[in-house]
């Protein structure tokens, strides 16, 4: 029972990092309907940029994570504003193949000797581990961190997202672009920041994966941008509580999987509930139902 | 006493809350051309989507020719006999004029994969047949000198037609025009008029149209059906119509006539 | 009543026999290269990949290209169609000329079922969420592929298949491609074809013309993972080993490069940027010797946004080379292939 326990716990680490990857999907997705491809490996970029921060750099771990969360915002509007924006008004699938073509463009420019060089590489952590029990189950002071900052990065969104001007700038555009440009709302801006935050979250969701799962190459990104791309979908694209719960729930499948079905089947049992929801319900658990206008 | 055409009985939609059809009737019988008018967002083109099958109605019945179609999915409905146009032309945007309407035609085509896959004399035979046809049809609809422009070339006034020309190539009992006139100047307006009667008489059709133009309407339409906030708020000729208090009201109750 | 048209001669464009001889003139082209010694076994190598790559990219060429349906796992088909006919060859067939024949067919066969069973719920997908749900297939296809070994240990597993008779030659790899095209042609240029393109264009609309949109995007998606395991048998019977990583996803996208690079809806443009596309990756590797592995994703990348940011459509943007319609083929404003006689 307690193995179980300290499975869930492991699941619940996993979740809080997709968490905050899914929110970066599922805002994008919110106000411009782009399924982000890249944005997996924004995350990729962020766990190298604040391990080097904190290694290299010689940062204190709060200040490699800030400046990791601060480069990948700027790269995330960047992207936006070279390979998306031209195609905003151009067939949706267009987008999507220029997402993919960034994403293989993150990964392999990463891969090359002067960036950072194809192979995985093992990562020292800021602070020592040490461990406790809860319940009987063993609990790490690295999942006590990624929950805490995680929760803390979720308090802020929300604050944000609720009680800001851009914050309602944000909802309004994800609502109507037009509409929102008549009230004044500066759309292009808007969908800016939103990579901003978007990428800046994935960034601090990447240093923390690295803390945790200690090893980093420039393919990181595919797999966990996936699952919390599925978490974004089962919660409800377009919903930020949506792929918040999404993203605890894809977190409890991967590691129980993992732990008692086979953890070479992980990534299939992972797709397979990608492929079961779209099929079954697209708009996901906490969705709406969006209709195409004849 | 010859039966209705099309029988429409209590029809409602409702999108969640929002109720956007509700209560429709109509009988429209064969060879009739009936006009639908309402103010934007009455629910026409919602009643269009339901008589289709494109959307799923909440509650009503539909039979055309006696027969239900409630619940078929839009393509066996054409193959009963009923096809439209839509408000915002939906052609076939990078397909030629003439492909447009080959690819209706095709359904009587009838060859099998394997023949097409190595194009068999017979295959070859029905395409020329099928190309005649399509220009045949092109050419009653005003647009036989392009059938080899794509569709996105064509002026706005011949895509209309075009519109026209492929839901015609359905050979249909009803033709339901959704807003044909929409963005014509008057001389094209007038032209349109006299094809729509041309080509009600030439193919026996029975007409449902949508139109906000109201000289349109008033000429075209012995009988007209006016909608509002999803409900019928009148219904009779167009000298009716056009005294009738109710309908006076949506329309300038809104700031101003269509 | 059709106008008599006029004789066009046998080998003008659009003649009937042009095309023909252009296929059997690059074919004699390339047995003299090699008999000259001029083309070694590498090139050799490469001219085969090419076809096999163009035959396989035919077939999303037809799912994407001409019908519409963003598929991002159709490396998985391929992998499949060389999974199973690498298969019988190595355990029954032996190199043997019909069982080879035979596995062919069975490569295609099966791909095409899985097609049918994967396709029939999913089909139904908006494009971006079909990309998605393709992708999600094919990364399970490679799991499948990757521990294969423990239900039938002579497929390797992760390590790779061996053992399989390497019987297709230039030959067989360019009669199949040939094939290919002109069944992909003829069948465009159907009302198969049109339907497609419908669909493509405006799946409401073409729902509401009397298409069965269903039907028709089955078909295609069929037809073209069909072709996709084709292909993939003979690159099982061409190559000394199978890797389950030759059929990942950037496999998929190679693919997807191919037939947006070579225009949506372009079944001539596909073919020669499949052709160009493999010799130009390996002229890439002769040039930049062992950097090529690690500039190559980068260059891949930079090349898929550039052209979809300039040319959406595609560098040849639906235009067929008009060699190669075939009688009462047509494009926009472009010479037809007048009927003879």
């Amino acid at each position: 029972m307690t193995g179980l326990l300290e499975q869930v716990f492991n699941g619940l680490q996993l979740g809080f990092v997709y968490a905050l990857i899914a929110l970066g999907y599922t805002m994008v997705y919110g106000i411009i309907r782009l399924i982000n491809f890249a944005h997996g490996d924004i995350f990729m970029v962020g766990a190298f940029v604040g391990v080097l921060g904190y290694t290299a750099w010689g940062l204190p771990f709060p200040v490699a994570v800030a400046v990791s969360m601060i480069v990948c915002a700027v790269a995330g509007v960047t992207i936006e504003r070279l390979a998306y924006r031209p195609l905003r008004y151009a067939p949706r699938i267009a987008a999507l193949i220029s997402a993919i073509g960034v994403s293989i463009f993150l990964e392999y420019f990463c891969s090359l000797k002067f960036v950072f060089g194809p192979n995985y590489r093992v990562v020292t952590r800021p602070f020592e581990v040490t461990t406790f029990t809860v319940g009987g189950a063993n609990v790490t002071n690295i999942q006590v961190v990624v929950a805490v900052v995680v929760l803390a990065l979720l308090a802020g969104l929300q604050y944000m997202l609720y009680r800001t001007r851009i914050g309602k700038a944000m909802r309004a555009v994800s609502q109507d672009h037009d509409a929102a440009r008549l009230m004044g709302i500066n759309v292009d801006s808007v969908i800016s920041a939103t990579f901003g935050i978007g990428s800046a979250l994935a960034a601090a969701g990447g240093v923390l994966y690295a803390v945790a799962y200690p090893q980093i190459w420039p393919f990181l990104g595919i797999m966990p941008g996936l699952k919390a791309f599925t978490a974004a979908v089962l919660g409800g694209i377009g919903s930020v509580p949506g792929a918040v719960l999404g993203a605890i729930i894809m977190g409890q499948v991967d590691v129980l999987s993992a732990a008692y079905i086979s953890s070479q089947f992980r990534d299939a049992i992972g797709f397979s509930i990608l492929i079961i929801v779209l099929l079954v319900r697209p708009t996901g658990l906490l969705g709406s139902r969006q209709r195409e206008k004849v | 006493m010859a039966e209705p055409l099309l029988q429409i009985k209590g029809l409602t939609k409702f999108f969640g809350g929002l109720r956007a059809v509700s209560d429709f009737h109509l009988d429209l019988g064969q060879g009739e051309l009936v006009g639908l008018i309402g103010p934007n967002g009455a629910g026409k083109t919602t009643v269009f989507n339901l008589i289709t099958g494109m959307l799923p109605l909440t509650s009503g019945e539909v039979r055309f020719r006696g027969e239900s179609i409630v619940g078929l999915p839009p393509h066996r409905v054409f193959g009963k006999g009923i096809a439209r146009t839509f408000q915002n032309i939906r052609l076939f945007k990078e397909a030629t004029v003439e492909d447009n309407v080959k690819v209706v035609l095709d359904a009587r085509a009838g060859y099998s994969l394997p023949a097409a896959a190595i194009r068999t004399p017979a295959v070859l035979r029905s395409e020329v047949a099928l190309r005649e046809e399509a220009q045949q049809l092109l050419g009653i609809l005003g647009l036989g000198g392009r059938t080899d422009t794509a569709a996105k070339n064509l002026p706005y006034g011949a895509q209309r037609r075009l519109e026209m020309a492929r839901a015609l190539a359905g050979k249909p009992s009803l033709l339901l025009l959704d807003e044909p006139a929409a963005g014509m100047n008057p001389a094209e307006v007038r032209e349109l008029v006299s094809l729509i009667r041309d080509v009600k008489e030439k193919f026996g059709l029975s007409i449902l149209l949508i139109e906000h133009q109201m000289g349109v309407v008033m000429n075209l339409c012995p009988r007209i059906v006016v909608m509002d906030f999803g409900e019928i708020i009148g219904e009779g000729t167009p000298a009716e119509v056009q005294g009738n208090p109710k309908v006076l009201e949506a329309y300038l109750g809104r700031g101003g006539v269509a | 009543m059709a106008d008599k048209p006029r004789g066009k001669g046998f080998f003008a464009p659009g003649g009937r026999l042009l095309l023909p001889a252009v296929l059997v003139a690059f074919y004699v082209l390339a047995r003299v290269l090699v008999a000259a010694g001029l083309l070694n076994g590498y090139w050799q190598l490469i001219l085969d990949q090419s076809l096999i790559v163009a035959t396989a990219s035919l077939g999303l060429s037809l799912i994407y290209g001409f019908c519409g349906q963003f598929s991002l796992g159709h490396a998985a088909f391929y992998g499949l169609g060389a999974y199973t006919a690498g298969l019988i060859s190595k355990l029954w067939g032996h190199g043997d000329p019909l069982w080879f024949v035979g596995s062919l067919l069975a490569g295609a066969v099966v791909a095409g079922l899985v097609a049918v069973v994967i396709g029939l719920p999913i089909l139904r997908l908006r494009s971006d969420y079909l990309g998605i749900a393709t992708l999600g297939f094919g990364i399970i296809v490679k799991v499948l592929m990757d521990n294969s070994g423990k239900l039938i240990p002579e497929t390797g597993g992760a390590t790779g298949m061996t053992g399989v008779p390497m019987v297709a030659n230039l030959t067989w790899v360019f009669i199949v491609a040939v094939a290919a095209i002109f069944l992909v042609r003829n069948l465009v240029f159907s009302r198969f074809g049109r339907s497609w393109v419908a669909i493509r264009e405006d799946e409401v609309a073409a729902d509401a013309m009397g298409i069965n949109t269903t039907r028709a995007k089955t078909l295609a998606f069929v037809l073209g993972c069909a072709l996709a395991g084709l292909a993939g048998a003979l690159y099982a019977h061409r190559y000394p080993f199978i890797h389950p990583s030759s059929f990942d996803f950037l496999k998929s996208i190679d693919f997807l490069i191919i037939v947006v690079l070579g225009g949506l809806g372009s079944f001539s443009g596909t073919v020669a940027t499949a052709v160009a596309w493999v010799f130009l990756l390996e002229g890439l590797r002769a040039v930049l010797g062992v950097a090529f592995v690690d500039y190559r994703g980068v260059v891949y990348a930079l090349i898929l946004v550039a052209v979809i940011i300039l040319r959406p459509r595609g560098l040849l943007g639906g235009k067929e080379w008009s060699a190669l319609l075939p009688r009462l083929g047509r494009r926009d404003g472009r010479e037809e292939a007048k009927p003879h006689g």
